[in-house]
């Protein structure tokens, strides 16, 4: 039999299938390397030099870096759900906010008899609301490994609870995005109340310090853009491992054809509810780690219009390439942070506008659009 | 007893523990062989009767043909025994303890049918040879997909197959680059590959060029015997080629069976079925 010979025993050894393979490492390895790069210049930068030095790079800078990266894993979030499996989530946003409350309550307990009222126990708007004690659901957020436990175990159960309701009973596209946009909208209603115990509208802020280091501080600023590079790059490479194995493949089928997948013996509402979770839990931590950065968290973060940016973002940069998605996060945030300095009313409309001439003109994205051309040249170089 | 010998108690060498051992899905009993037993089926879309008290018989190995005018409800038939449509009343076993009807569609891909649909469905993003490995016949467990590599008998599984279906040497092409007629071997090949005890053949020739209808035609008579092939076709011209036993349905029910030429001479099939194309 040739067809044996023609393949050997190596799945590898297929033509095309290894160069695909040694691309995708490189561009990972391209890709960290970038992100490694600018942050550790951008810190050595700020930590090393003097103000008055050309290197120099200001507080400001490291912050909105940050920022940036946490957003950046937003948008791979996202990326995982809706470009690898087809499922299109406008309330991603939820799920970040809620690893951010997480964050944020850790961060209240921190500031401990420091707070206006003084109360040590209780963080200033309880008091304010004359509160006698702690709400149940409080206790033990003092402790940092509890609440890096929350960060994650949140919003993966809030995650779980709804893919499990909403894939098996077979909801499947604009549906599921609706419900997706009613989910955070809804929590966000919620979150406005003051006795729900999470500050109401003001949210949780005022932070003094993370695990006893002054928040304000260069250095800690810096370690935490560093922990969000690390964070980032960490969830780079593991979607990037999952969508490499036997199970990518599986997800992109439930993503091209269910009705196939199902009938070669998947149950594909699992996959499903399980990348859900997967991708719940990168947003939760992309947005724990953006909220000593940005020193706040209110309702505003479950705000609809968030989640639809993030699948902007991804729209922007090339859904289905995982680094596309980082890149359209961190493009469109920066176009915003000028855009809003200049004129801030004309924001959404730009946004609107790039969202509308993204999908018309560049459908896979400026990372699609790149390759194309790349491609071009290529054949007609040889 | 002392600690060491309550220690191998629990950790006897001979055994897995049961939580390991995987489970594997019922095995069919057709020991009177017959494989599929469909009784008194009904369906009803929005008050259309889409089968009406059916009863079909398939034997353990045979090659039936079904043939019917366009909404005789083969097709609903098959969805019926595949658990995509759930049935109004009736029954449906899998040999002669399995009840399809307790089933959702994995389980019944796992019990060993297989199903070609009408229009073509391959994963035409990805390439022909992952098609073939993700409808092989493995565990299909989450953490099973994340750390599954092919072994050497899978991927000789895996040639062997693209031989069967004239697809070797194309194998790292995307499915969505094949021919029509390519696409409709390719999913004949994912049934082939899940080692399906049924297979349920939805017009396997729609498209093709006569060369290919021909070559369709070999393969599935060839796999009759040891599989159970069901085919649904619209071309009389391929039925005639393969059909021991044909099955004509007409408004969901069977209105005839025998061989193609019984069923040709049966004066109510050439009135509501040949009569009208010849």
């Amino acid at each position: 039999m040739t067809a044996v010979g023609a393949i050997g025993s190596d799945y590898a050894a297929l033509p095309g299938v290894a160069d695909r393979a040694k691309e995708l490492r490189q561009g990972a390895r391209v890709f960290l390397f970038i992100l490694f790069a600018i942050t550790t210049l951008a810190a050595v930068g700020n930590l090393l030099f003097e103000p008055d030095s050309v290197f120099h790079v200001s507080t400001y800078t490291i912050t909105l870096l940050g920022k940036y990266l946490c957003y950046g894993l937003l948008a791979l979030a996202v990326d995982v759900v809706w470009g690898y499996c087809g499922i299109l989530s406008l309330g991603h946003g939820a799920f970040f906010a809620l690893g951010g409350y997480a964050m944020g309550m850790y961060l209240m307990r921190q500031i401990g008899d420091r707070g206006v009222y003084g109360n040590p126990e209780l963080p200033d708007f309880m008091v304010f609301l004359d509160w006698e004690e702690l709400p149940w659901y409080w206790l033990g957020f003092d402790q940092f490994w509890l609440a890096l436990i929350m960060v994650a175990l949140v919003p993966g159960l809030l995650a779980f609870g709804f893919g499990y309701l909403a894939f098996r009973s077979r909801v499947v596209g604009v549906y599921l995005s609706i419900m997706t946009q009613a989910l955070t909208f809804a929590l966000m209603l919620a979150f406005f109340l003051n006795e729900l115990g999470f500050g109401g509208n003001n949210g949780l802020t005022d932070f003094k310090e993370i695990l006893g280091y002054d928040l304000q501080k260069d250095s800690t600023r810096v370690a935490l853009l560093m922990l969000s590079a690390l964070a980032l790059g960490a969830g780079y490479t593991v979607s990037l491992w999952i969508m490499q194995s036997k199970l990518g493949r599986i997800i992109r089928a439930v993503r091209d054809d269910e009705t196939r997948t199902r009938f070669i013996g998947f149950r594909t509402e699992h996959y499903k509810i399980w990348l859900f979770v997967y991708s719940a839990v990168l947003a939760g931590i992309a947005g724990a780690l953006y909220v000593p950065q940005v020193g706040i968290i209110n309702p505003g973060e479950f705000s609809p219009l968030n989640s639809i940016e993030a699948v902007v973002w991804v729209a922007v940069g090339g859904r289905g390439t995982l680094y596309g998605a980082v890149l359209g996060a961190v493009l469109v945030n920066y176009a915003k942070t000028r855009f809003t300095a200049v004129w801030p009313e004309a924001w959404l409309f730009a946004l609107g506008a790039l969202f509308v001439g993204v999908t018309v003109f560049l459908p896979d994205g400026i990372v699609g659009w790149v390759k194309a051309r790349w491609l071009q040249v290529k054949g007609q170089a040889s | 007893m002392s600690l060491s010998e309550d220690f191998r108690q629990s950790m006897p060498r001979d055994q897995l523990w049961p939580f390991l051992i995987e489970k594997q899905p019922p095995a069919v009993d057709a020991s009177k062989n017959i494989l599929l037993y469909v009784e008194g089926l009904s369906v009803s879309f929005d008050g259309f009767k889409a089968l009406n008290d059916l009863n079909l018989y398939i034997n353990d190995g045979e090659l039936r043909c079904l043939i019917g005018a366009n909404g005789a409800g083969k097709t609903t038939l098959m969805d019926v025994i595949t658990g995509k449509t759930r049935a109004d009343s009736g029954q449906v076993w899998f040999g002669q303890t399995l009840d399809l009807f307790d089933r959702d569609e994995a389980e019944i891909a796992a019990l060993g049918i297989g199903r070609k649909f009408q229009k073509p469905s391959v994963f035409e993003a990805q390439t022909v040879f992952t098609n073939l490995e993700l409808a092989m016949k493995v565990n299909k467990s989450i953490f099973y997909g994340l750390l599954s590599r092919l072994g050497s008998a899978e991927l000789d599984r895996i040639a062997h197959v693209l031989e069967t279906i004239g697809l070797q040497g194309q194998e790292s092409m995307l499915a969505g680059a094949l021919s029509h007629g390519q696409k409709q071997w390719l999913e004949i090949g994912m049934l082939l590959i899940a080692d399906p005890r049924l297979m349920l053949v939805d017009e396997p020739v729609a498209g093709m060029t006569p060369q290919e209808t021909e070559r369709t035609a070999e393969l599935l008579t060839s796999l009759a015997g040891e599989r159970t092939v069901v085919v649904v076709e619209h071309d009389m011209e391929f039925v005639r080629s393969i059909a021991r036993t044909v099955t004509v349905l007409h408004q969901g029910a069977v209105l005839a069976e025998g061989s193609m030429q019984e069923v040709q001479n049966n004066p109510e099939v050439i009135e509501v079925y040949l009569g009208e194309g010849h």
